[in-house]
């Protein structure tokens, strides 16, 4: 069950992608843009999502245990350190150059773009590479 | 500043969509989606190996649905060099790695549970994103 909810919700996370046009990194460097010429779009994104999650997580959370799993896994990681900061500033670098993060990035491989693909690529050895680093 | 191409209503939707799929996982599965967390945990982790790779299937057929079923025209546009596109890939797997969240754990799945961390990441990588556009837009 776990598997087809998994599935179930990568397809719902997809098209939201697409509505929202999220996939297109042109939207998400227009929302960068806000010193020139700037497109809001992104900002109602993230309200339209936090505004489902935020309340019905907190609703939730109280309860034993997910439905189709046997304990909540969450992390309870509350240090604001080196790590967090630099991490979040090489993030915001890459994103800010190109315009997409790892969930549209990976969404768009669908339409067979060759820059999404190799986007992919350095962002699976970023991965790695980071794997090494948290040792 | 000026406004150009803010499409309120569909950002709206499809952000709801988003919430929809963060809230599902976490009421059934037991887990916030972090794209980056999944994506990096299935090339690298042993754990949940199958329901990490399902997630990231079901990013992909997502648009390929919006294509096929719905009829929706999908156009992205990626003007970026390979040298670039290459530098901002690592940046990207390895700054979300490093600081373990991207826009969706940090910006979504974070600051839904009222992470400190996680609002903390969002501002600083927004505030970056967007010096890094200003920077590029003089150069």
């Amino acid at each position: 069950m776990n598997k087809i909810v998994s599935l179930i919700c990568g397809i719902i996370f997809g098209i939201g992608l697409v509505i929202s046009e999220m996939i297109n990194p042109a939207k998400v460097l227009g929302f960068l843009n806000i010193f020139d010429k700037w497109d809001p779009s992104l900002a109602f994104v993230m309200i339209g999502a936090l505004i489902v999650s935020t309340p019905l997580f907190h609703l939730f959370k109280k309860n034993d245990k997910p439905l189709f799993s046997s304990n909540f896994l969450i992390s309870n990681n509350k240090e604001i350190d080196k790590r967090l900061i630099i991490g979040s500033i090489l993030f915001g670098t890459g994103w800010g150059l190109i315009g997409l993060c790892p969930g549209p990035a990976i969404s768009s491989l669908a339409l067979l773009n060759i820059s999404s693909v190799a986007f992919v690529f350095w962002m699976s050895i970023g991965f790695y590479i980071a794997s090494k680093f948290n040792k | 500043m000026n406004i150009i191409n803010f499409t309120p209503v569909t950002a709206l939707i499809g952000g709801l969509l988003i919430g929809l799929s963060v809230i599902l996982f976490f009421i059934l599965n037991g887990r916030m989606i972090g794209v980056s967390g999944i994506a990096s945990n299935f090339l690298i982790a042993k754990d949940k190996k199958i329901e990490n790779l399902l997630f990231l299937v079901g990013l992909i057929l997502g648009p390929l649905i919006c294509t096929f079923l719905l009829g929706k025209e999908i156009n992205i546009s990626i003007s970026s060099s390979l040298p670039l596109l290459t530098a901002g890939g690592v940046l990207v797997g390895f700054g979300t790695r490093l600081s373990s969240g991207c826009t969706s754990g940090h910006g979504i799945s974070g600051i839904s549970r009222f992470s400190l961390r996680s609002i903390i990441a969002t501002i600083t990588f927004m505030i970056v994103g967007i010096l890094t556009v200003l920077i590029t837009n003089i150069l």
